[in-house]
């Protein structure tokens, strides 16, 4: 899975800076894409393109359990967060419904991938390449759980009985 | 095992588990809101087209809803989701409904204690982030997000990691003045925001047994603020008395065994504590009031789920009787049933004879929703539980989370005030 960084350089990205509380009571999907990030960065609805990977420090998602904040990303073409750490319920959310990706990388790949670098993100060999860089990770793997929930294509699809 | 083991444990149908251990456990008990109820809706119509059955719920009997966020509706998009709410629970039959202006209502968490919605031993789920407040009773209670929601709703369980456990232990009663609330600060400030990330914080030690009911429910609901899983706190004789006052029986105690394992243990002494504050923009940025900047406060709101329990509406109004505020100051008991008793108590003519304004059970301005937001630059004082950037309104507005006497003296003075100077 190929895709260009966008990069926040910092920790504890919340739930309220994903999407504004304000935007609770909005449940249209495509309308909570246009609000995704505005709490931080105003700018990020127009530079955004589909396929993108968001970078960042430790904590990602903290704060809420509003399901609106990975559902504003993944509707405006994010296909993965790459993150130091993550907050459960974001965490969770993201894998569960299916919407993206929680990526936890290493100090290193953190230090190394810049804003615009196009990466490639290989999670059979748990491998972050940085294609601009000509670099490579390793991404920490999945638990087996979540390994079998993204595979399955979200929780619903994820059928226990047959393990 | 833990108590929280033991209770994953039944849930699962397991003789024991350990931390790691992934299980489907058993829901107890469900809950949903005006916000997260309309998420799992549209969970819904997406399952719907992809062919699943979404026509009957595992068990309505099981699921509680309640209308807070954006109550009262706060405009015509949020009046659409009260509506679309009550269509939901009317078609699938869920009769508890607490509807807000109608019997009782509240904030969700502060009913599941008020209303004994949860018992202890239960494993209870909620769409919201600070389900963690209801283990004060003893339960499993843990938030999740729509499509989880979505699941139990249909399923009765959900999978989890069974998490390592954090155990706090407080020696000794608190001082005077010192709330629950300083307590939690000082923990989170300690371990930071992402300190307890997927673990269980469990609290316990002789100042946790002195401690009250609703205090217990303000160390629980913080701990989603250093990224816990859940809170806990083995029930005693006080859950017992506080849940059969209101109606509950048959109550079935599950508590940890003698050798109960733990990851680490952390001890505080009560004689030490003292009231805190966290400053913008973390829960983990604290201090002691008596090191608290010196900044001119707009306002001082005494509201929400963490700060507007009966006990907390008690403790401000100790500190505002006979006194006036300088600052707007806003109360808004976290249930309709508190607000009654604060009626019947004179607690509702201290607020008023002190200037303050009193207000609806809403989660409201907490959440920067409405009633109470913040204008760019304005500075609040607050009883909530975060202050995110723009967690209460302008994202260049500013929120100091305190217990409910500091916020009180701090409405007094217009600054940052230990309540101790003031009585």
């Amino acid at each position: 899975m190929k895709g260009n960084i966008i990069k926040y350089a910092r920790d504890n990205i919340d739930t309220d800076v994903i999407i504004p509380g304000q935007y609770l009571k909005v449940h249209d999907y495509a309308e909570l894409a246009t609000h995704a990030m505005e709490g931080l960065d105003p700018d990020f609805h127009s530079k955004v393109k589909e396929g993108d990977f968001i970078l960042s420090g430790k904590n990602f998602g903290c704060g809420s359990s509003r399901e609106h904040a990975p559902i504003a990303l993944s509707h405006c073409g994010v296909k993965a967060i790459l993150a130091l750490s993550f907050a459960r319920i974001f965490y969770r959310n993201s894998v569960d419904g299916a919407f993206l990706l929680p990526i936890e990388i290493s100090q290193d790949a953190y230090d190394g991938i810049s804003e615009g670098d196009e990466i490639d993100i290989d999670v059979s060999k748990n491998e972050i390449k940085n294609i601009t860089k000509n670099q490579t990770y390793k991404m920490k793997p999945f638990s087996e759980i979540i390994g079998k929930i993204i595979a399955a294509g979200g929780l619903f699809k994820y059928k226990p009985d047959q393990d | 095992m833990n108590i929280v083991e033991k209770i994953l444990a039944r849930a699962s149908g397991k003789s024991s588990v350990a931390p790691d251990d992934v299980v489907f456990a058993d829901v107890d008990k469900v809950m949903m809101h005006d916000v997260s109820g309309p998420g799992v809706l549209k969970v819904f119509d997406k399952l719907k087209k992809q062919g699943i059955s979404v026509d009957k719920l595992w068990d309505p009997t099981k699921v509680w809803v309640a209308e807070d966020h954006f109550v009262p509706s706060a405009d015509k998009l949020s009046a659409e989701n009260i509506v679309k709410l009550s269509n939901f629970t009317k078609n699938y039959g869920i009769e508890k409904h607490f509807k807000y202006g109608m019997g009782q209502y509240g904030i969700c968490h502060t009913l599941s204690h008020e209303q004994a919605m949860v018992m202890p031993g239960d494993v209870y789920v909620g769409g919201d982030s600070h389900t963690n407040t209801t283990g004060a009773l003893g339960a499993f209670a843990c938030g999740l997000g729509h499509t989880d929601i979505a699941y139990v709703l249909l399923n009765g369980n959900i999978w989890f990691k069974v998490p390592e456990t954090y155990y706090f232990k407080l020696n000794g009663t608190l001082p005077d003045h010192v709330m629950a609330k300083d307590l939690i600060l000082k923990i989170i400030g300690e371990i930071g925001n992402d300190g307890g990330a997927y673990r269980t914080m469990q609290f316990g030690g002789s100042g946790i047994d002195d401690m009250s009911v609703e205090s217990r429910l303000t160390l629980c609901n913080m701990t989603t603020e250093a990224g816990a899983k859940n809170g806990i706190v083995e029930p005693d004789q006080k859950v017992v008395d506080y849940l059969s006052a209101k109606g509950a029986t048959n109550l079935k105690l599950v508590n940890g065994d003698a050798d109960a394992e733990y990851s680490k243990i952390f001890e505080f002494e009560s004689s030490e504590m003292e009231p805190m504050i966290a400053k913008p923009f973390s829960p983990d940025n604290t201090c002691v009031v008596s090191e608290a900047p010196s900044v001119e406060l707009d306002k001082s709101y005494i509201g929400s789920c963490t700060g507007a329990k009966y006990e907390d509406l008690e403790a401000a109004a100790k500190v505002l009787k006979g006194r006036k505020v300088k600052i707007r100051t806003e109360v808004l008991p976290a249930a309709i049933s508190i607000y009654q008793r604060a009626m019947e108590n004179g607690l509702l003519k201290i607020f008023l004879d002190a200037g303050v304004t009193v207000g609806p059970p809403t989660c409201g301005a907490c959440c920067g929703a409405h009633m109470g937001v913040l204008a760019k630059d304005e500075i609040c004082i607050s009883t909530t539980n975060r202050n995110f950037p723009g967690r209460m309104g302008h994202v260049e507005s500013q929120t100091y989370l305190s217990s409910p006497m500091v916020a009180a003296a701090s409405a007094v003075t217009g600054k940052i005030t230990d309540p101790r100077d003031l009585i």
